[in-house]
């Protein structure tokens, strides 16, 4: 039997398992296991137990291979593709940079792997702009808090406790907050207050939040509404909640884009943000749009300061080419057009979430099952766990360091990716 | 290895060296005296004009606004392309330029530094990681303070002056900053309050302080910190008509204390003619002549598409009407601060931006001491950094200057003095606007001039009588010692330092910061602060550190 490892505390740990990035956990390190102690939601506690440390080689068509052959088979196929796809980009800042370097060397198309609700919000943004506001600010200022069309919650555990439910703000006693619901089907438990205050909910279809709000917007300005029911919603309620929205002095709107599903879920986002808009026509207003899970902001805003364009970009013409209907990365595989993927997901050990003929690289955590073994694997540490890295908050602003926790053999993202560059452009000459 | 630079016109206004031939030596990346041995590599620079590296001190480069206004573009990136070629990497963009074409272009214009103005506090850690990202030239920031909560309650409850030297010391080391710029002071935080007008002397929402006193207390900081670049001032009221008298009144509120007032032309407006609007820069250049402890830089407008990115939410909200394209951003930033991104076509047509381009330039000439005028267009606010050149050709060519202004909309031309004055600037004059004089003022003394022990940071022009054509285009740069640009074309990507000072203070305040932070705001203090050994990992972040004035140090 091993000798009993003591375990070592570790405090002001940072979680990389939501775009929150709660950086006030407390874990316990022990044996290459990490167990959440303090400030660990269910997916903080979850995620942590499960990063093993498990000593996982790279693979070659499902035999172990050293992470030179790896990347020197990675690089051959990459440099051999037509239309190569760089995709998923669940890392750290350092992997997302080294990630566009690669695509913007080998003419791939690179995209993350939450886009399809991160451009929600990125298609709304530049049609029109829109006003936003970040965590502190709500803690301090939002008395009125509008939750459209998610629970918040599922995906980030820790908002009404942490930016809500507080005791004080910089302006005196946290203000009295007025929390309603817009959506169906909502688990609305953690917007209660600590008094047991129930929120309003205004019960009305998810999918179709851009009537919602353009009725709401319609009333808040003084103009009447002939239907009774705008989606399921009541038109009193909007009515009533129109009202609100001038008496508040900082309301926000929060939404989840991935909770924004369908084909409006864009026209939601945008429907809310003129909202948002017109409402600060009078009084002060901001959109909160939750996400930045796999720090998808961050390869976002990589991407951007480095290309000009936020993902879903391709090189393959020699210049970079933004299309956000053409280069999303499920479209591309769906379609066939790339012939070529390599996926990156550091942070988790999951199964891939797409299927193709084409050849697939994955540089991603250990432990991860596949439907298909891929032509290559290169398992790597996990940033947060294995190594230090950076992240981007939900709200767009904070970035957070990531913290080693344990030694690990495993090499990063990064390191990785520039090493697969190195052998993709052996092959493809001066560029 | 020694390199011999030979027989260049040298124009070094820190040493008083006027277009005198000269010899210069380079080792190891840096100037040295003629150490009598025979060099490595000689360049014959015969007939060629010779300068220090350019350093841009207002550009908003890098950072949350800057990457927000790229993203909210695609267009202007669309439009705007270099491919990748011979290793270096791709970029987009004008106004916005991607982090490699924007060092890529300042180096084609001899330019060897820019400092982004507006880095807001809990932004830093990502401003730095995408400054890293800009290759050849040195970088550097301004942290944005005086609109931030802690301060606001430091101010209000009366705190001891020093305590507040402590919190923006520690500040200093916490983002790595090399500068304080305050940004519409109290007005970011009173737009919060929903207040949409702020005057000097009105006292802000809750905390009851009035900018004036806000600008007071941090450039009373910053000078007892011995930061060496005075509290860079972004005035109240930005575009407002009239604004010249809050301009003047905020020279005079800090009692002779060193004050640099960044983009004037925004602030040196009048409300007189039948369009309420008029140039008020001969009373403003007449203040600046008139106060020697106020230096400014100028913001200068050139004409066509932009994007106006700014801290100031208050001024950038107000603007909304004027976005072109029709879209625009405000936030509210984490209790310290705001952004608003307000795109932005000016046209020579149009009376208002015809008559700021005016009053820019009246600026330029009627501002006498060349050391405390800084050639600026506020990139990308007046217009992109490219333009220099440009507006180098206005400066020192009077009769291309009226040329241009007889383009211009005629009310504008008639309503402005510009076509009177016959002032042009000499290159040594634009080499203390561009070089000599930034290096200065902030602090940088081995930076912006050509004597022995500075980096060899230099610039080679061909002389033509055309400004525009001679500047655009050096034959040779250098970056500390290795040639970088040859005929206005990288031929090498070299990566320059991060420019940052470090005053003297007592770390005692970061025990009442810990805990406003875990009880107000939404990260932990140790993870808002971060190193040098941080960044430095994954990033190529390396800290160029100054010292401070002799006498500082809270």
């Amino acid at each position: 039997m091993a000798k009993a490892e003591t375990p070592e505390r570790r405090d002001s740990v940072t979680c990389p398992y939501c775009g929150l990035y709660c950086d006030d956990l407390s874990v316990e390190v022990a044996g290459g296991r990490v167990a959440v102690t303090a400030k660990g939601c269910a997916i903080a506690t979850d995620s942590f137990a499960r990063a093993t440390a498990s000593a996982a080689a790279p693979r070659i068509a499902g035999r172990d291979a050293s992470l030179e052959a790896a990347c020197a088979r990675a690089g051959e196929i990459l440099g051999g593709a037509r239309m190569p796809l760089v995709a998923g980009l669940a890392c750290d800042l350092a992997g997302a940079k080294a990630a566009v370097s690669l695509a913007e060397r080998i003419g791939a198309a690179v995209d993350h792997a939450g886009s399809d609700a991160m451009f929600r919000n990125v298609l709304a943004m530049q049609d029109k702009g829109w006003m936003t506001t970040t965590f502190a600010e709500v803690k301090n200022r939002a008395d009125l808090v509008m939750v459209a069309g998610t629970d918040v919650v599922s995906r980030f555990p820790r908002f009404f406790e942490r930016f809500v439910w507080t005791q004080d703000s910089l302006f005196g006693p946290a203000p009295a907050r007025e929390i309603v619901y817009l959506g169906s089907g909502l688990d609305t438990k953690a917007g209660a207050a600590g008094g047991g205050r129930k929120p309003e909910v205004i019960a009305c279809d998810t999918t179709r939040l851009g009537e919602v709000f353009r009725a709401l917007r319609a009333l808040y300005r003084g103009v009447p509404l002939q239907a009774d029911r705008v989606a399921g919603a009541p038109k009193a309620a909007l009515a009533a909640l129109a009202e609100k929205i001038r008496g508040a002095r900082y309301g926000i709107v929060v939404w989840s884009a991935a909770d924004m599903e369908g084909p409006e879920g864009e026209l939601g986002v945008e429907a809310i943000c003129d909202l948002v808009t017109e409402a600060n026509e009078t009084t002060r207003f901001a959109g909160v749009p939750l996400g930045g899970n796999d720090n998808g902001l961050g390869a976002a805003q990589v991407c951007t300061w480095q290309e000009g364009f936020p993902l879903r970009t391709s090189f393959a013409h020699g210049h970079a080419e933004y299309d956000p209907h053409l280069y999303s990365w499920r479209r591309m595989i769906e379609s066939g057009d790339a012939d070529a993927v390599l996926w990156v997901s550091a942070f988790r050990a999951v199964a891939l979430p797409f299927e193709t003929a084409a050849p697939v690289i994955v540089v991603g955590a250990p432990g991860a099952s596949f439907a298909r073994e891929p032509e290559v694997f290169v398992p790597v540490g996990t940033p947060g766990v294995d190594h230090a890295g950076h992240v981007i908050r939900s709200d767009a602003v904070a970035s957070l360091p990531l913290h080693k926790l344990r030694d690990s053999d495993l090499p990063r993202v990064a390191e990785v990716l520039r090493r697969i560059e190195a052998e993709a452009a052996s092959r493809l000459g001066d560029r | 290895m020694l390199t011999k630079l030979s027989g260049g016109r040298v124009y070094d206004p820190a040493h008083g060296v006027d277009g005198e031939v000269r010899d210069l030596f380079v080792k190891d990346g840096r100037l040295v005296a003629d150490p009598g041995t025979k060099p490595d590599k000689v360049f014959d620079l015969s007939g060629k004009v010779v300068m220090a590296g350019g350093l841009d001190i207002h550009s908003h480069v890098a950072g949350g606004k800057v990457n927000i206004a790229r993203a909210l573009l695609p267009e202007e990136h669309r439009e705007n392309q270099r491919v990748r070629e011979n290793g270096r990497r791709a970029g987009t963009g004008t106004a916005t330029a991607t982090c490699f074409l924007t060092g890529y272009r300042y180096a084609e214009m001899g330019y060897t530094a820019a400092f982004e103005p507006a880095m807001v506090p809990v932004n830093a850690r990502q401003n730095h990681i995408e400054m890293c990202d800009i290759p050849i030239i040195d970088k550097g920031a301004y942290v944005m303070l005086g609109n931030d909560d802690y301060f606001l309650r430091l101010l209000a409850s009366k705190a001891d002056p020093k305590r507040i030297a402590d919190y923006v010391a520690w500040t200093l080391h916490a983002t790595q900053a090399l500068a304080v710029k305050v940004v519409n002071a109290g007005g970011i935080s009173a737009f919060k309050f929903n207040g949409r007008k702020l005057d000097l002397d009105e006292a802000g929402p809750h905390y009851r302080v009035t900018p004036r006193q806000i600008l007071h207390t941090l450039a009373r900081a910053v000078h007892d910190l011995g930061v060496p670049h005075p509290l860079h001032v972004h005035g109240c009221n930005l575009g407002l008509p009239g604004n010249f008298e809050t301009t003047l009144k905020t020279m005079a509120g800090v009692e002779g204390l060193p004050l640099h007032l960044t983009h004037v032309q925004f602030h040196a407006y009048g409300a007189e003619g039948d369009r309420k609007f008029s140039s008020a820069a001969a009373q403003v250049a007449e203040a600046v002549n008139r106060n020697k402890n106020i230096s400014m830089d100028v913001g200068q407008i050139m004409f066509g598409q932009t994007v106006t990115a700014s801290g100031d939410t208050m001024a950038q909200h107000r603007n909304r009407r004027h976005a072109n394209p029709n879209k625009w951003v405000c936030m509210d930033i984490e209790c310290e601060a705001g952004c608003g991104l307000v795109p932005f076509r000016y046209r020579d047509k149009n009376f208002v931006n015809a008559l700021q381009w005016a009053i820019g330039l009246e600026l330029f000439l009627m501002v006498e001491d060349p050391w405390r005028i800084f050639l600026t267009t506020d990139h990308p606010n007046g217009a992109p950094f490219t333009s220099y050149p440009h507006l180098i050709r206005l400066l020192m060519d009077r009769a291309f200057r009226n040329e241009m202004l007889g383009t211009i909309h005629k009310d504008a031309a008639r309503a402005s003095a510009l076509g009177a004055i016959g002032r042009e600037y000499s290159l040594y004059e634009i080499a203390i606007l561009t070089r000599a004089g930034p290096a200065r003022t902030l602090g940088l003394t081995d930076r912006g001039h050509l004597g022995a022990g500075a980096a060899a940071d230099i610039a080679v022009y061909t002389e033509y009588a055309d400004k525009e054509r001679m500047f655009a285009k050096p034959d040779l740069v250098f970056k500390d010692g290795e040639l970088v640009v040859r005929d206005g074309h990288v031929v090498a990507e070299t990566w320059g330092g991060t420019h940052v000072v470090r005053p003297e203070y007592d770390r005692a305040v970061e025990k009442d910061l810990r805990g406003y932070f875990d009880r107000y705001l939404a990260m932990r203090m140790d993870h808002f602060a971060f190193s040098e050994a941080e960044l430095a990992d994954q990033n190529r972040f390396r800290a160029l550190v100054h010292g401070t004035r002799e006498g500082g140090g809270s």
